[in-house]
């Protein structure tokens, strides 16, 4: 059933480009009803899937696809997946909310945008790496057209650098995975790209220490990996709104779910020779995105710059090794694919679709907060979310992932505190520039308050799903945890974990 | 099983809820629907005073669930004496706020709802019992305060929020860190580490939890370490020197009603932390550095009354007077915790002083909400000025309500017959025999603090009448009954401690056990 996830989606842009060029408001529920199906499907098929106790993954088709290398058309899901192909139905119903007044070739924008979660799916529920790499290749495309023709600021520059650096990434991880596909070879007797099945393969250690690193930073670089994290910023501010809710909402975690999924189970030896490297750079990004964060000038980079920082700990997370860390690092990756994506909805439709300006020098002189008073509170609310404060998603996860981080790591551990300290800081100046500033209008602002459009029924719908998903699993983890924890004591994840601290 | 405690942290935050739904129009019915819901808590709490059996120490009232199993983390709620003190505080403090906070015409429903909210963060403060689900509500409280320092503050309202908020996250943070390292430290193969406090208060007296973490991070300081993240964290809240820097533009950026909360209630949360936490978790860090602990309070409680003699402006002398009453409250806990094997019956010395403190925390609270209530309604008559040398004579114009405050002051000065007396005597009682030399130097803390009360008696109720306030009016039939209240629990608790001592002795005496060992 959870396959329909990622045929829906395609159904939907095929209906999309039969539409008539003009139908804008058609094609908008068009892309709704399709990806609330969607939702609709992941949720049903995840609670009907019926994960067995020890965390093996359940498949849910698996056809040859070519016999001579060993790929096969091969879906299935385990908790991780499930939690991610729920992130993904909800990110695509938000951002699609959020998108509302697009105008512009409005049948075409919903078709990149559903072509690009039908690849987000096809990810998340691929076993096979051969379908996997060609699902996550899949989704440059529509990410490079959503901000080159839709976006803003420096659109063409931002698509360029988005597109050069993942497809550098992705072709480290070619390089590694047709690597480590020889190597099989000789192992198992016959060619096979089986995850489940090379996962059993023991890889020389000589072989993992470089093999290792090439598909882990292929990956991190769309996790935003510092110092591969540069195309993150100028690609979440060039790209409009549903974009940018998508790329630091889902596209983000492609790269973070591949370093699990692919990289660090694959080649657990390798993983634990750079666990150090890893952790040190993920804590740089914490630190180091969370800094640029707090001196930007343009809102949108403040929210562009956090979520290097929040991926920061999702990479912490995945480098502890050990169950409590990666079980952070996956809710983390939820948890930020929601709170990041409410954010760039404010910042990107509420208040720059009205106000027309992301420089805070602007804003401070618009009294956002009483203007919109909804978008105001809303951003308060993404904003304290995305502070970790507990009763929210980001809390459950980042603790978690500090609490793996402290048996592997201390030092590193404290230092990542003063990451989250200078995290309150940004927040709490965007809170203030951006919505509840006193300077007064000036007078060569001519003190015109436009009145602005009222916060419209779909933005609060959007608004309002993502705050729920984020309350929900702050208050109730064990939700997702169930999932999770389950499949990270299974064998797929065995070497990975035994070997490593404790 | 009994929900009181739940209900009663609910009730706040669904009246917030409700009272933020109504909208910015209807503002009669905003303030008056907010006053029900604070009505609502405080019979509750008065219920749970009217329940609660003073003569067990034990925990009262709980409520224990699984949360999240496999961290540890549960929904656990319970009251002894400390806790059922505060609520109590809690519930009288914050409906006489909101009637401060009448004339307030500004996002009137925002402002009622943060205040409610920030009530249910403390009712969820002093009675959650496991350190995620406690450390919730402790941040909770943090964001109403926030904006309602940064919304509806005075001039400097921005920098002093901010600040405000990043002191006390640094604390929060390095709270939550040494949290985590507990849990990490007794996490065995088969259970998950512990939260509890309860849990945690066993261990650490059997020594077990210093062993437990030095076994776990293989260094033989991490004890210390983790001690002090903790102790940031509440130090800051108190705050203790040199922590404080926060406190003065915050008190004084603040709406009055809202400094009134600030100091009447959430203030404690840093010493309800110290009692509830630090002490019976952590007795052999204290223990380890008890001296430069001990004259930290001592600085607190000195430079903070000099400092409040210097200051020129009520609020601030005032904020600065309740840093030296708390630290009166830290001076006492520390001395506590000491061995203090040359006294003679150490028992009933660091009874006395841990009773004092608790009384002190509650006299301190109903005291200095009144002074800042006081403050409020000058405020309101002088169109916002609140120099100390903006007034004088005010005696001739206004006598009663030169009187009125004129009490405040006296009980926060301490004078016999008073609650401020009874607490800070029985801290300097237990005090004396357990850190002479501290204690003895300490007096100069409250000789400065009669100076500069008495100094702003004189300077604004004495002396030639500025002509400006000739006109000024005396206070309302309303006003009258508004601070009637704070100022008759003053003399009933003046002359009748007991009414507070006998619900919290068993307490104490199960804190003193605590610490003994």
């Amino acid at each position: 059933m959870l396959a329909w996830t990622i045929y829906i989606s395609f159904l939907g842009v095929l209906v999309l480009m039969l539409l008539p060029r003009d139908a804008a408001r058609a094609a908008r529920i068009v892309a709704l009803s399709t990806a609330v199906l969607g939702c609709a499907v992941a949720f049903v098929g995840a609670i009907q899937l019926q994960l067995p106790a020890t965390g093996e993954a359940v498949a849910i088709t698996q056809t040859p696809w070519i016999p001579s290398i060993g790929a096969s058309y091969y879906l299935a899901a385990d908790g991780i997946s499930l939690v991610l192909v729920i992130l993904t139905g909800l990110a695509a119903v938000a951002g699609i909310l959020f998108s509302w007044n697009i105008e512009k070739r409005t049948k075409e924008f919903f078709a990149f945008y559903l072509a690009l979660i039908g690849g987000v799916y096809g990810v998340f529920l691929s076993f096979d790496l051969l379908l996997l790499f060609v699902f996550y290749e899949l989704t440059i495309i529509p990410k490079y057209f959503l901000i080159a023709r839709w976006g803003s600021t420096r659109k063409e520059y931002g698509a360029m650098k988005l597109a050069l650096y993942s497809f550098v990434g992705s072709h480290l991880v070619l390089i590694g995975l047709i690597a480590a596909w020889v190597v099989a070879r000789s192992q198992l007797g016959h060619p096979s790209l089986d995850l489940i099945e090379l996962s059993k393969v023991v890889f020389p250690a000589a072989f993992q220490h470089w093999v290792f690193p090439l598909v882990f930073v292929g990956f991190a670089i769309l996790a935003g990996m510092w110092p591969f994290h540069t195309w993150a910023p100028t690609g979440h501010v060039a790209a409009p709104t549903a974009g940018s809710m998508l790329l630091a909402g889902v596209v983000m975690k492609l790269g973070a779910y591949g370093c699990l999924r692919v990289a660090m189970v694959l080649f657990p030896e390798g993983a634990r020779e750079w666990q150090w490297v890893i952790a040190a750079l993920a804590v740089t990004g914490i630190i180091y995105g969370a800094g640029v964060a707090l001196v930007q000038r343009d809102f949108k980079f403040v929210i562009g710059y956090s979520s290097v920082s929040h991926m920061g700990f999702v990479l912490l997370g995945l480098a502890t090794l050990n169950t409590i860390g990666l079980d952070g690092a996956v809710l983390q990756m939820f948890s930020h694919g929601i709170i990041a994506g409410l954010l760039f909805g404010v910042v990107g439709r509420m208040v720059y679709d009205r106000t027309h300006t992301r420089d805070f020098n602007d804003l401070e002189r618009m009294n956002v907060g009483k203007l919109l008073p909804f978008a105001g509170v809303t951003f308060v609310i993404a904003g304290v979310a995305s502070m970790g404060l507990p009763g929210f998603s980001g809390f459950v996860a980042e603790f978690q992932v500090l609490m793996g981080a402290w048996q592997v790591f201390p030092k590193l551990t404290i230092l990542s505190g003063v990451g989250i300290i200078v995290g309150v800081a940004y927040t709490l100046r965007a809170i203030q520039k951006g919505f509840y500033s006193d300077i007064p209008p000036t007078a060569q602002d001519g003190h015109e308050e436009h009145p602005m459009e009222p916060i419209s029924v779909p933005e609060r719908a959007g608004a309002v799903l993502l705050i729920a998903a984020s309350l929900v699993i702050g208050l109730f983890p064990t939700l997702l945890m169930n999932w999770i924890e389950p499949c990270l004591r299974s064998p797929l994840f065995a070497r990975l974990l035994n070997g490593g601290a404790q | 099983m009994n929900h009181s405690l739940t209900i009663l942290t609910l009730v706040p935050l669904f009246g917030g809820i409700v009272v933020a739904g109504l909208g910015g129009e209807r503002k009669n019915l905003v303030r008056g629907l907010s006053l029900f819901f604070s009505l609502i808590s405080l019979t509750g709490a008065l219920c749970l005073w009217t329940h609660f059996n003073g003569a067990s120490g034990e925990l009262q009232f709980v409520e224990k669930f699984d949360w999240v199993p496999t961290l540890g983390i549960q929904y656990f709620l319970g009251l002894d004496g400390l806790g059922l003190l505060m609520v109590m505080l809690t519930a009288i403090v914050v409906p006489l706020s909101i009637l401060v906070s009448w004339s307030m015409n500004d996002r009137t429903h925002v402002y009622n709802a943060l205040i409610l909210w920030l009530q249910a963060g403390l009712f969820g403060t002093f009675t959650a019992l496991n350190f995620i689900h406690w450390f919730m509500f402790w941040e909770l409280g943090l964001i109403p305060a926030f904006f309602l320092v940064k919304l509806w503050g005075g001039p400097n309202r921005g920098p002093a929020a901010t600040q405000f908020f990043i002191y006390t996250m640094v604390g929060s943070v390095a709270l939550l860190l040494s949290f985590l390292a507990i849990w990490l430290a007794t996490k065995t193969s088969t259970q998950p580490g512990c939260f509890d406090f309860i849990e945690l208060k066993n261990l650490a007296h059997s020594g077990e939890l210093t062993t437990k973490l030095q076994a776990a991070f293989g260094w033989q300081h991490i004890g210390l370490i983790i001690f002090f993240g903790a102790f940031l964290g509440f130090a800051v809240k108190v705050p203790m020197a040199p922590f404080h820097t926060w406190l003065p533009a915050a008190y004084s950026e603040a709406p009055s009603p809202v400094t009134m909360l600030l100091t009447g209630v959430m203030s404690k949360m840093g010493v309800y932390g110290f009692l509830r936490i630090l002490l019976p978790i952590f007795p052999e860090q204290i223990r380890q550095v008890l001296t430069p602990l001990i004259w930290l309070s001592v600085a607190t409680i000195i430079l903070s009354a000099c400092a409040a003699f210097a200051q020129r402006d009520l609020k601030r002398m005032i904020a600065y007077s309740s840093v030296n009453h708390l630290g009166y409250c830290l001076l006492a806990m520390f001395a506590a915790v000491g061995a203090a094997t040359s006294v003679n019956q150490p028992e009933i010395q660091k009874a006395a002083a841990l009773d004092g403190v608790l009384l002190q925390m509650f006299n301190h609270g109903l005291t200095a909400s009144a002074l800042f209530l006081f403050v409020a309604l000058i405020e309101k008559r002088s169109a916002g000025l609140r120099g100390l040398d903006d007034f004088g004579g005010l005696r001739k114009v206004v006598p009663v309500f030169t009187g009125l405050m004129g009490i405040a002051l006296f009980s926060s000065l301490g004078l016999p017959g008073l609650n401020g007396f009874v607490g800070e005597f029985l801290i300097f009682k237990g005090v004396f025999p357990l850190a002479p030399w501290a204690a003895a130097v300490s007096t100069v803390g409250l000789l400065v603090t009669a100076i500069f009360l008495l100094t702003l008696i004189q300077r604004v109720f004495c002396g030639p009448l500025n002509e400006r306030w000739l006109h000024m009016p005396d206070l309302t039939t309303a006003e009258r009954f508004l601070v009637l209240p704070s100022i008759a629990l003053m003399f009933i608790l003046g002359v009748w401690p007991q009414l507070i001592l006998g619900t919290i002795d068993a307490t104490v005496v199960k804190l003193v056990q605590q610490l003994t060992f």
